[in-house]
């Protein structure tokens, strides 16, 4: 790809077919880009990134995000020149590549929304257009044959029923697939599987295109940042460079991991601060830890992170684990076994990463089981045991039949935003993202009523 | 592994075993060459690898609680060598690294990486103490244990029959449980998300105190499931686990079954039958299940199938945990 800082207008040949798939991102193109559109077209996708991800936060449905991938592509990526479209879509996706490269959380969440916004085009391509990627990739595998479909079509049909699909029928073309290659489909039961070979469906085909386009892009990815740190970045340090830095820092939203002066957090106060300012999945594993003198290890991950970013500091926090913790296990017994891993979420041990704490959508997507506190309680808890928390938490009334009535609708972080409301008196207009949130939100409407009542 | 196995192309235990060549100097060609193809065979293909055990990592746990891990050994005789030396209380086994890890300090960060490493599961049967009353925590009897066994027949057929893997090894942990290890080559290789999937497969059971049914298979089953439930669950419910722990004796006990019917004219139905306390000639949990299959039967649904899988069961913690109950 050529950077070219002139005013004439780019040389694109002429394209006399407007390619109708999705690009695939392979090799870098051969096309010369103005300065000017190598920034506005990465800024372009990047609101569509940031869209995606804004709404699997607020833990919107597949077909939900559809609908938004349709409407955030058709705003951002169009192009008054028709031919100019998919030039937009491939330089926008490589100039981001060297953004999002450069660290290995910057790779995550660039893999994710990428991955996500190619399965979500794919889905709106015709079964044609899906077919066409399908050879495009290179796929080795063979049909059913004929006869070995009588011998599973039971097996099949049984998978077909318990997915909610119509049963097969001769000329349903199944692809012998080994598992491997298609771990969301193995995970979900949606394949029949056999001797190691999963039976895929056509219509499942996107699975299969979606991790092969994850893989691509992940190795693509690690060859992209081993070459901006060994050459590129040296050579446009006065040109490209400057504007690839400046564009990384502006979409993940906080994490919460430095906390900032005013939110420390002093042990004698915690009760108290729990009560009042605390979201009720954190509430809740404070609670139980106060009772139980224990919490599995979710349940630590989840809380011990949340404090960090409230302010609670090292040796306060060994102090307070280590206060519960010897009730039940013993002192030396912690020191053994459970102060290593909380000097380990500091980045004190070990790989020394400083840990940030978990977002409300990576909490609402873990799995507690037996003896775990952790998870969300909108989505983890019974309806009963919810109203008892909520009640607990003085949430009642019209107020708690408005949560309730998210919570079955499965939108956990709207519940939670109008928890928030209930208990401070004052509206969130920005929604519930990250306990971390939550908390510093209610600590500035604390003390602004604290700040109003002192004469 | 003999040289025999090795020609016949069984190549899903390959690993050491086999004499290696030494490696000879050849240049790699730009292009197909056969002489290179020839010397590929002969001192590079990866069953010559003679580094494989030296790369395995092996931790001891010493007395005191003094864990110490990435040790390496070339030979069996350095290990027993160190095993006498150190007199380790606990040994276990890692993954096949890189490079030998008792060397990795050696090595930038980067070059130091897993390679390979069983498929390992790990059911603890404290896992089930919200569906065993004779026993709780690290306490076994053999009242409970059968959910072990069950477990077990269960996971081991799916590996096997829907996944493919053949040297699969079960072990008593010692304490409260079993290891499961699944030693194929293609197992070795396989990547996290992989793991997860399989993991996440066998996972049916979700939940804890704080929510109510941990269960939801409604419905039409997978075959995975409808197998599970027809050869070993469902003879192992009926016939023995609700007679070992008397499930239906006490109002506490059946509540907790009662709990996961949604049919309020049906629980209360059963309920209003059972405070009655009628002795009848047959066992009472004889009679109380036959009572509650009945009443759901009429109803026509599927619950009657969803109670006895009550909970076939499995969750994945980093993907190595996977338990199964009936």
């Amino acid at each position: 790809m050529e950077i070219v800082r002139s005013q004439r207008k780019s040389s694109f040949p002429s394209s006399d077919i407007v390619v109708p798939t999705i690009p695939l991102y392979r090799s870098t193109p051969a096309l010369e880009v103005r300065l000017e559109e190598f920034e506005l077209y990465a800024v372009q996708r990047l609101r569509v990134l940031h869209g995606i991800s804004d709404g699997l936060s607020r833990g919107k449905k597949p077909d939900e995000i559809q609908k938004l991938v349709k409407d955030l592509w058709k705003v951002n990526m169009m192009h008054p020149d028709a031919s100019e479209v998919v030039n937009k879509d491939i330089i926008s996706h490589f100039v981001l590549r060297l953004v999002y490269c450069r660290e290995e959380e910057l790779r995550k969440w660039f893999l994710s929304m990428e991955t996500t916004l190619f399965c979500n085009r794919l889905q709106l391509e015709t079964p044609e257009a899906q077919r066409a990627l399908w050879d495009e990739f290179g796929l080795p595998y063979k049909a059913v044959s004929i006869a070995e479909y009588e011998s599973v079509k039971d097996k099949l049909n049984q998978v077909a029923r318990a997915i909610g699909q119509s049963s097969s029928s001769a000329d349903t073309i199944f692809y012998k697939v080994p598992f491997e290659e298609v771990p969301d489909l193995v995970a979900k039961r949606k394949v029949f599987v056999q001797k190691g070979i999963a039976y895929v469906a056509t219509n499942q085909v996107i699975s299969i295109l979606m991790t092969q386009y994850r893989s691509h892009l992940s190795k693509a990815l690690a060859l992209t940042y081993r070459k901006w740190n060994s050459m590129i970045r040296e050579q446009e340090k006065d040109r490209l460079t400057p504007i690839v830095e400046a564009l990384s820092t502006s979409y993940l939203g906080p994490d919460y991991s430095q906390p900032r002066e005013y939110a420390e957090l002093s042990l004698k106060d915690i009760d108290q601060v729990a009560k009042r300012s605390f979201p009720l999945c954190m509430r809740h594993l404070f609670e139980k830890l106060r009772e139980d003198h224990h919490l599995k290890h979710g349940g630590r991950m989840q809380l011990g992170l949340f404090l960090k970013g409230v302010g609670l500091k090292l040796d306060d926090a060994l102090a307070f684990w280590k206060a519960e913790f010897s009730r039940k296990v013993g002192a030396d017994r912690f020191d053994k076994e459970y102060a290593y891993s909380i000097r380990h979420n500091y980045g004190k041990e070990g790989k020394r990463t400083d840990y940030t704490p978990y977002s409300c959508q990576k909490i609402i997507s873990s799995t507690p089981g037996v003896g775990d506190h952790h998870g969300c309680p909108y989505r983890h808890f019974s309806l009963e045991n919810l109203r008892v928390a909520l009640a607990k938490m003085g949430v009642g009334g019209r107020a708690l039949e408005e949560v309730i009535d998210k919570t079955q609708n499965r939108h956990y972080q709207l519940a939670c935003t109008l928890t928030f409301e209930a208990v401070h008196g004052a509206s969130c207009d920005a929604g519930v993202n990250h306990p971390n949130q939550y908390y510093i939100d209610s600590k500035r409407i604390m003390e602004s009523k604290n700040n109003s009542k002192s004469p | 592994m003999t040289m025999e196995e090795v020609e016949n192309g069984r190549d899903d235990m390959l690993i050491d075993g086999i004499e290696p060549k030494q490696n000879q100097n050849i240049e790699i060609p730009e292009e197909f060459n056969a002489n290179y193809l020839r010397a590929y065979y002969d001192g590079r293909h990866p069953g010559c690898d003679q580094s494989y055990v030296g790369r395995r990592e092996i931790s001891f746990t010493l007395e005191n609680d003094i864990y110490t891990r990435f040790l390496s050994f070339n030979s069996i005789t350095e290990l027993e060598k160190a095993i006498k030396e150190k007199c380790p209380f606990k040994i276990d086994i890692g993954a096949v690294y890189s490079v030998d890890p008792a060397k990795k300090d050696a090595y930038s960060q980067n070059a130091f990486t897993p390679v390979e490493r069983e498929l390992v599961f790990d059911i603890d049967i404290s896992d089930y103490d919200d569906v065993r009353f004779c026993c709780s925590g690290a306490n076994v009897c053999s009242q409970c244990w059968p959910l072990m066994t069950v477990a077990i027949k269960v996971i081991d057929t799916a590996l096997r029959d829907d996944f493919g893997f053949n040297h699969i090894l079960w072990v008593y942990s010692g304490r409260r449980g079993v290891h499961c290890w699944v030693c194929d080559g293609k197992a070795r290789r396989l990547n996290n998300e992989q793991r997860a999937a399989i993991t996440e497969y066998l996972h049916v059971y979700k939940g804890n105190e704080n929510s109510n049914k941990k269960v939801s298979l409604m419905g039409p089953l997978h075959p995975f499931l409808a197998r599970s439930y027809t050869e070993v669950l469902k003879d192992f419910f009926e016939e023995k686990f609700i007679y070992s722990q008397e499930l239906f004796s006490n109002e506490e006990r059946y509540e907790k079954i009662l709990e996961m019917i949604p049919e309020e004219s049906v629980t209360s139905e059963l309920r209003g039958k059972w405070l009655d306390n009628k002795r009848s000639r047959d066992d009472v949990n004889m009679a109380r299940w036959g009572h509650l299959k009945q009443l759901l039967q009429s109803g026509k649904h599927k619950l009657l199938e969803e109670l006895n899988r009550g909970g076939l069961r499995s969750e994945g913690e980093d993907g190595m945990l996977a338990n199964l109950r009936s």
